[in-house]
């Protein structure tokens, strides 16, 4: 299995473009499938391993329920928040339309 | 060159505390040798003078004071500074200036450490070599033809080209340790949750770490010091005592340590000339009086695999947060495109080529179908790699080998080539895995090539002190403090 090329095809990668939000040209789509063949060739080799009754680990340093100290502090104002905005309004995010979208 | 620029840290804030220079002094001369060379080696991504020489001025004054105090610092562009641009290597966040400082450098400015600038990196970190950097790449300062590693190798090009004496790092897969073995410097990567991430573009979360970049284990040790210590605003920072890494870069005692070498990390796809210092450097360390016994971690061998897929998984989530909507870039808004659109343009014109690779390689990998195959697996893996780690520990006191299989390669060769990219982190990642502190130290120039090799120091998560230890010990051995000294004028 190793090297070997896992079947990935254009439109997968057209698909996974689509759910990662990234317009991505022909030329790019044509390039990333070939690409993500070979990557994914390689590190399908973690199904080599010998694994079934393993736990995943998800976090190096195992930390559960941890929460900072209940008290109200100072934040950014909306003037900080909003000095970095690509458009703002009124004291608000400006952004564009969100409803009416065909999906 | 003034001979200002020469000093370790720890030399340069003792002639200042002395009042033997002013901290003003030394801020400018190195402001001034970032302008006589880098031009050639592009460290810097943006300069800041009028606020290091600000800050330096307080510690003249008096008011900051500390074992750093009015030392210069190259700031990796990942960590953000509150009215400092701050892009991660990315044009989707060119121009942008966070309201806010890392906690790290909220630590750094208490403690009168002068921060010069921001330094360039590979895009959002994901690379080798900063050639994944949207603003052109650095060059080492030992062949300029050369990468000086990444993706930190804008930290490490400054401080190994004496801009400054020190620098911050990342480090997710070697980004710290890889560019600092390239560069003939030091860098570590603390114990996970050993310094704070609070401020910290986010990577791969469950896998990034700040640490430091210098030319001495000393200074090093030092900064890790000033920056190291619980965060509440960070819930996976440790809440612990730190342990007492200066003590360890001072003391090089090393009788009756045991040291495991490990074995998968040698043979093919290693340069002989890498492995030639390496073998020299462990039998330098048995004759100091250390205990070598070679090691297996059977795992090893899958952890750049499984690193591919949990980080790039990560990676798919967190840059998510790259929306168009409240910061950074936004393209295609023209009052009739919808949001979905102008997300979609925005990432398109934003994101770099191999950002892109990986955030589609983490979306595939979490996808419905292949989570169980792929993330699932490597989850799995990683279980087995930090198994591996424990086992080793229970033979030995800290696990060794070469930093990185091939010294610093050409600007170029590997770029269209990602799976040869990827190699250069092959012996740092296990580590990132495993959540352990991780540390190179130089041990010498190869002879295949009279460029840099680094040697890799593995501890136990929490025993960072062993790889300072031991680190020292190499570079007082081989005088590789004085390593630099050999790179060629620029």
């Amino acid at each position: 299995m190793s090297g070997a090329e896992a079947s990935i095809t254009r439109e997968d990668v057209a698909h996974l473009a689509r759910l990662a939000r990234i317009a991505m040209t022909d030329a790019e789509l044509d390039h990333l499938a070939e690409r993500l063949g070979v990557i994914l060739g390689a590190v399908a080799r973690v199904q080599e391993v010998a694994a079934d009754d393993i736990p995943p680990t998800s976090h190096a340093v195992p930390l559960t329920n941890i929460f900072r100290a209940d008290e109200p502090q100072p934040t950014l104002g909306s003037a900080a928040a909003l000095a970095a905005a690509p458009a703002a309004e009124d004291g608000r995010f400006r952004v564009p339309q969100i409803l009416g979208e065909p999906q | 060159m003034s001979e200002l620029v020469r000093l370790s840290a720890a030399e340069t804030a003792a002639r200042i505390a002395a009042r033997d220079v002013s901290a003003v002094e030394v801020a400018q001369a190195h402001l001034d040798r970032v302008d006589a060379v880098d031009g050639k080696v592009h460290a810097f991504l943006h300069l800041d003078s009028a606020g290091a020489l600000a800050q330096a001025r307080r510690v003249d004054a008096g008011e900051l004071t500390g074992p750093l105090a009015g030392v210069p610092l190259a700031l990796k562009d990942v960590i953000v500074t509150k009215g400092l641009p701050t892009t991660a290597g990315s044009r989707i966040l060119e121009g942008w200036v966070p309201p806010y400082d890392a906690t790290i450098v909220e630590r750094m400015r208490a403690a009168g450490i002068v921060v010069l600038g921001k330094t360039n990196m590979d895009e959002f970190a994901m690379g080798s070599s900063t050639e994944h950097s949207a603003f052109g790449p650095s060059h080492n300062p030992w062949d300029l033809s050369r990468t000086p590693g990444g993706s930190g190798g804008g930290s490490s090009a400054a401080v190994a080209s004496f801009q400054a004496p020190l620098g911050i790092g990342t480090d997710t897969g070697g980004s710290i340790r890889q560019p600092a073995a390239v560069t003939g410097t030091v860098g570590a990567k603390p114990t996970y949750g050993g310094v704070s991430r609070y401020g910290l573009i986010a990577f791969s979360s469950s896998l990034d770490q700040a640490g430091p970049c210098a030319r001495t284990v000393l200074d090093a040790a030092l900064l890790h010091a000033v920056i190291a210590g619980h965060d509440p605003r960070d819930s996976t920072s440790i809440d612990a005592p730190v342990p007492d890494i200066v003590s360890a870069a001072r003391s090089a005692e090393i009788t009756g340590m045991r040291v495991g070498v490990v074995a998968q990390f040698k043979g093919e796809g290693y340069a002989p000339g890498v492995l030639a210092r390496f073998d020299e450097a462990v039998a330098t360390l048995e004759k100091l009086g250390a205990e070598i016994v070679e090691v297996s971690c059977p795992h090893f061998d899958y952890a750049l695999p499984a690193y591919y897929l949990i980080a790039p998984s990560e990676a798919s989530s967190n840059l998510a947060r790259y929306d168009a909507m409240r910061y950074g870039l936004r393209v295609g808004d023209d009052g009739v495109a919808g949001a979905e659109e102008v997300m979609a343009l925005t990432r398109e014109a934003g994101f770099g080529d191999e950002v892109k690779r990986r955030i589609i390689l983490g979306t595939y990998a979490l996808s419905a179908g292949y989570y169980d195959a792929y993330y699932g697996q490597a989850q799995k893996v990683r279980t087995l790699i930090a198994r591996d780690f424990s086992a080793a520990f229970e033979q030995v006191d800290v696990l060794v080998s070469p930093t990185t299989p091939t010294t610093a390669f050409t600007l170029g060769e590997r770029v269209d080539d990602p799976m040869a990219m990827y190699l250069a982190d092959l012996c740092t990642i296990p580590s990132n895995l495993y959540g352990g502190p991780a540390l190179s130290v130089p041990c010498g120039l190869s002879p295949d090539d009279g460029l840099p090799v680094g040697f890799q120091v593995m501890a136990p998560v929490q025993a960072d002190e062993r790889m300072y230890r031991l680190a020292a010990a190499v570079e007082v051995a081989l005088g590789t403090d004085r390593l630099l000294e050999q790179a060629p004028e620029l």
